[in-house]
């Protein structure tokens, strides 16, 4: 599925990567904790996090996550923006719960890591 | 190669700076993505560590043909039981350390999961040091 179907189904916003918008998504993975996100070694992976601050997009630099959905309305700040820029990672704001944007992204076909 | 960089502990803003450059570096250097995710995310679990458990400290890194050395020294409270802090979900990471997404005890079993070599040293009340190695050629 690309990007642009994703923003579309979760009614979201792009506030970074706008020029990746034809990248295509396909495993997903969805925590609060960087702890577990550093234990997946799948690559290319997009993130569903509540977690809005720096270290969310340092770990998903280190992890190869390239595309990150904030959900419960959690806003990128300027800081990360810039870092998820200089990285190519997509940010993408969401207002509905991880729950509900899990849920949305699984029955439109997006795959669980295990 | 040698590299050498310093952490600040408690410096969340800071921390992964030095993982970050190495991944740079690495990449320039056409390593095996496989192995920089490793060895990048071995180095940032590391790194982490130091900005939350201890107080300050310096990264060496020595990278040859064979492998990548990797030595993280720390001024803090040391660790009083290794292999008890080895042990998944073990952590006495603080409150504000948990609400940066941290603390829930993966990070040094994770280290070992993505490196060939492991060694945590550890004096109470003076420091730790974690020695890790990623060979290249297997
Ligand atoms: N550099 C260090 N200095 C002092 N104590 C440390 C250091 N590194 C680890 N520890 C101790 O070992 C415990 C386990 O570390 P580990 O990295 O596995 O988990 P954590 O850092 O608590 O949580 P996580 O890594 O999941 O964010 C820590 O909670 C802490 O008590
Ligand atoms: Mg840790």
């Amino acid at each position: 599925m690309k990007i642009k179907e994703v923003v579309n189904l979760l009614n979201a916003k792009i506030v970074s990567g706008e020029y990746l918008l034809d990248t295509e998504a396909e495993f997903v993975f969805a925590s609060d904790l960087m702890s577990d996100v550093l234990t997946i070694e799948k690559d290319n992976l997009m993130l569903i996090t509540g977690l809005a601050n720096l270290q969310t997009i340092r770990t998903s630099e280190m992890s190869d996550i390239n595309k990150i959905i904030f959900v419960r309305k959690k806003k990128a700040t300027d800081e990360m923006i810039q870092l998820a820029v200089e990285n190519d990672i997509i940010l993408i704001e969401c207002d509905y719960s991880m729950f509900k944007t899990a849920g949305i992204l699984y029955q439109s076909g997006l795959k669980p890591v295990y | 190669m040698h590299f050498e960089f310093n952490i600040e502990g408690g410096n969340f803003s800071k921390a992964g700076t030095a993982s970050s450059q190495l991944k740079k570096i690495l990449k320039q250097l056409n390593v095996d993505p496989k192995v920089i995710k490793r060895v990048v995310v071995a180095l940032y679990e590391a790194e982490v560590n130091v900005v939350a458990h201890a107080y300050t400290g310096q990264i060496f890194i020595d990278i040859d043909t064979n492998k990548i050395e990797i030595k993280l020294v720390d001024e803090g409270p040391g660790i009083p039981n290794i292999e008890l802090a080895m042990q998944q979900g073990y952590s006495t990471a603080s409150p504000a350390v948990r609400e940066m997404g941290f603390g829930a005890g993966m990070g040094l079993p994770n280290i070992k999961n993505n490196t060939d070599e492991l060694h945590v040293a550890s004096e109470v009340g003076k420091g730790t040091t974690v020695k890790m190695a990623i060979f290249l050629i297997s």
